[in-house]
């Protein structure tokens, strides 16, 4: 069976899966009533209750309980959807969109949402004092980074047309949607954020209202009476635990208090086996793509024929059969299986350690060569390292490891003193985002940790931004992604599959490629077997 | 015990001055700031921008005018700002140390109520079937991995049996602390039991114990009044040091019982760089142990007048 065709039947399986429990229970129609038990997966604390602030995934999880942006992730159609506002009108040159707002939209202090509130948000996550993540969103809008700069008052691209109507004016022509779905874009209440409390108590636009939050152990918060879409939540109270312990959290969901739960590699080896708990599974090709990156600008890394070399020289089924317990689908590219323009015709590397030799040969390193990788604890960093090891040594590579934390790891790659480095990207959902991480005009700590530079390929990348119409930009987005294939400034290892267990009792989970623990937690609903009811 | 007090004050002073100075120093030197953790953060910043929060921080500031900056604002109590939250670190250290202070005392209850018995038994029937199944609890208890400990207890209690909540801190009550008190005193209940003993037999063949066998008192008098007061001035140390010692140190509890302390907090903010909150956490440790301490110090005199400080 071709790499193709077992992606293929994965990413049906997963679908299947996914669809399978909700259609049943759609049946039935959604039960109001119960409080949700779900889990903030990735931590022991939450970073800030401000979504601006934060773009730690831990903190997205929560964050959709009691935030909205402009827009929001469909998983169905696996696209950004309007969510805030309808598209009034587009110009003719696709860079200015006019949205009018829905009427029945309301924070949590009452207070009806208005054009001012969408300006004001997206006018502060450009604050050039604060470093907000959204800044990278928000500065794709006319006249942002001429207010990050002081140059001007307020944000040009930004007009405010009446009390529900706006327009946002594009430097270039960019999907919005893909800009403005997360969290941190979030419209927030200014005289809120302003009052101080803010930090402490968070008022939005979610479905859940903010009731309580205990500082390194749960956050909760209660059904929104007037949230503006009708009859939902369905659920009259969400909790989420927060905790990074992932043996901890399998222990809760079997003893059936977390209704759902990312899984680790180990647990969904048992939960896969286990005849009942496989039946909750869901399966997600995240976009996300873990990789070693090379310092294209020192030897030998500067030498493309060594870096494709490492490509053919590893065998990944075999790390990601063993090491990995299958959690993982090999990457055959920068952009994920999920990426709107993920290219299914191209075939990964092969494990061809002659062809590696020969390359190696070519570069003028018949004997091999000897780097240290920079890579923090854990298996998809340190873990496929070592398993790397004996398969490099092979063709004569000795790869040593320098074990640090995530912060140094951050340093050593920005200022260029690591050779080589682990690193899990997200590469999506927004493909020309992702591909400017080897954009030769963007910076190492802004993302191009490789120092990749081909004017050929910026050229590339710039056409496929220019492009308007769809299917030609994919095509030239899927161009821009081979040639980074080619040119291999990172050993391509594998796209994340994220594993959501659910209980029985729960409905309505979606599966969230841009980020598996973010759950449209408005449309959850709980049967009456839950025990949260 | 006034001089004893202000004389624990002074030696007090200058080991927060010590702890302080290095831990400011050595986060001066490890790699990695604030500011790269940010970038870790999945986002991409503009590099002028992480410049621009690295100087609104005071982080390119000469090493000693950040340290000279630091001690102004300590010295009027005032810790600072978390680096990341931007909430005032007194304000999340209060959120935390009520939970972080109840894990202690309870694992301490445990540790003492189970440990000082199992320690006095075992010495009183040195030799028998009793002081061997004794330590040999002790020995298992001071052996068995803490979080090892607390999955077992997950598995048995909360999966198997369905009798108390797996994890979390619920509304504070007790029903969600008994399991991680219970694993975080595991460990001082062991120590408590084999320090107790070592100190009852050291005290069962002294003078004083065959003259009051002597003056005809009964067995358990002898232990109630006399072994036992003179064998918990040993006792007491343990108790001091092992509970000065739980606030900070109940880091892997915490994670996994997603208990909201100060040990958690504190390698969450390592991790992040986030020096004012690292600085108040460890200066909240300190305090606390030395105020144990202190108080154990005291208690020493109150048990044993024959002590004196010098």
């Amino acid at each position: 069976m071709s790499y193709r065709h077992r992606l293929k039947t994965l990413l049906v399986a997963a679908a299947i899966a996914v669809a399978s429990p909700m259609g049943a229970s759609w049946a039935q129609g959604p039960i109001p009533g119960g409080t949700l038990h779900l889990a903030a997966p990735y931590g022991a604390a939450l970073k800030s209750l401000d979504p601006h602030v934060t773009y730690n995934s831990q903190d997205l999880v929560v964050s959709k309980a009691f935030h909205r942006a402009l827009y929001t992730w469909d998983s169905s159609n696996n696209a950004p959807a309007l969510d805030l506002a309808e598209l009034v009108s587009t110009s003719e040159d696709g860079k200015t969109y006019t949205y009018r707002l829905f009427d029945n939209i309301y924070f949590h202090n009452g207070r009806k949402l208005t054009s001012d509130d969408v300006i004001w948000s997206y006018t502060r996550i450009m604050d050039p004092t604060k470093g907000y993540p959204g800044s990278v969103q928000v500065s794709t809008l006319a006249g942002a980074k001429e207010y990050a700069e002081g140059k001007a008052k307020e944000i040009s691209g930004l007009k405010k047309i009446d009390d529900r109507t706006f327009s946002m004016t594009f430097n270039d022509f960019v999907d919005p949607g893909m800009m403005f779905f997360e969290a941190i874009t979030a419209i927030l209440p200014r005289e809120e954020v302003e009052s101080g409390k803010f930090l402490t108590h968070p008022v939005g636009l979610g479905p859940f209202a903010f009731v309580d939050h205990v500082e390194g152990s749960r956050i909760s918060g209660k059904k929104f009476d007037k949230y503006y879409k009708q009859g939902k939540p369905y659920a009259d109270a969400v909790d989420f635990t927060i905790s990074g312990d992932s043996s901890a959290l399998d222990m809760a969901f079997r003893a059936g208090e977390l209704d759902a739960t990312v899984l680790s590699e180990n647990a969904y080896v048992l939960y896969k086996a286990d005849p009942e708990l496989s039946k909750g599974l869901i399966e997600i090709s995240e976009l996300f793509t873990r990789h070693m990156g090379f310092n294209t600008e020192k030897p030998p890394f500067n030498d493309v024929r060594v870096r494709q070399a490492i490509n053919y020289a590893v065998d990944r089924d075999i790390i990601i059969k063993k090491l990995l317990k299958d959690k993982a689908y090999k990457a055959t590219g920068w952009l994920p299986a999920t990426s709107p323009a993920f290219d299914k015709e191209r075939q990964p590397y092969p494990y061809d350690q002659a062809k590696a030799k020969a390359l190696l040969a070519e570069a003028g390193y018949p004997n091999g060569f000897e780097f240290t990788a920079t890579v923090t604890d854990g298996t998809s960093s340190l873990g496929v390292l070592e398993a790397m090891m004996p398969f490099l040594k092979e063709v004569g590579i000795t790869a040593n490891a320098k074990v640090v934390d995530s912060n140094t790891l951050v340093d050593e790659m920005d200022q260029g003193l690591a050779a080589a480095w682990f690193r899990s990207a997200g590469t999506g959902p927004d493909p020309i985002n992702a591909l400017r991480c080897f954009d030769s005009r963007v910076s190492r700590p802004a993302c191009n940790r490789s120092a990749f530079k081909d004017t050929a390929y910026d050229a590339i990348l710039d056409e496929a931004a220019a492009e308007r119409d769809p299917s030609k930009r994919i095509d030239l987005i899927k161009k821009a992604d081979g040639y980074i294939f080619e040119q291999a400034p990172v050993w391509f290892n594998n796209y994340n599959k994220a594993v959501v267990a659910t209980q029985p009792w729960i409905h309505g989970v979606d599966a969230n490629v841009t980020e598996a623990a973010i759950i449209e937690v408005d449309s959850l609903w709980l049967d009456d077997n839950a025990p949260g009811r | 015990m006034f001089l004893l007090i202000g004389r624990r004050l002074l030696q007090s002073m200058v080991t927060v001055i010590a702890a302080v100075t290095l831990i400011f120093l050595l986060f001066s030197v490890i790699p990695g700031t604030f500011v790269s953790s940010l970038a870790g953060d999945k986002r991409d910043i503009d590099p002028k921008v992480l410049e621009r929060i690295e100087t609104e921080l005071g982080l390119n500031d000469p090493l000693p005018t950040r340290f000279a900056n630091y001690i102004g604002n300590l010295v009027r109590g005032d810790l600072g700002t978390s680096f990341a939250t931007q909430r005032p670190v007194t304000a999340v250290l209060s959120a935390r140390i009520w939970a972080s202070f109840k894990l202690a005392c309870a694992a301490i209850g445990f540790a003492v109520i189970v440990g000082l018995p199992l320690g006095f038994v075992a010495a009183v029937k040195q030799g028998t079937w009793m002081d061997t199944t004794a330590m040999m609890t002790a020995v298992s208890g001071l052996s068995i991995p803490a979080f090892w400990f607390g999955l077992l207890t997950m598995y048995f209690i909360s999966l198997k049996l369905g009798w108390l909540p797996t994890f979390g801190y619920g509304n504070g009550g007790f029903r969600h602390l008994i399991l991680p008190a219970l694993t975080l005193g595991i460990a001082p209940m062991a120590l408590l039991a084999r320090t107790s003993r070592a100190a009852v037999l050291e005290t069962m063949n002294a003078d004083f114990i065959r003259t009051a066998r002597s003056k005809g008192n009964t067995e358990t008098r002898i232990v109630v009044r006399h072994m036992a007061r003179n064998a918990f001035v040993l006792v007491l140390t343990t108790i001091g040091l092992q509970f000065g010692s739980m606030l900070g140190g109940s880091v892997v509890i915490e994670n996994l019982f997603a208990w909201p302390g100060i040990g958690a907090l504190l390698t969450q903010s390592v991790s992040m760089r986030d020096i004012p909150m690292v600085q108040g956490c460890i200066l909240l440790i300190v305090l606390f142990f030395l105020v144990i301490n202190t108080l154990v110090d005291i208690a020493y005199l109150l048990i044993d007048p024959r002590i004196r400080y010098r």
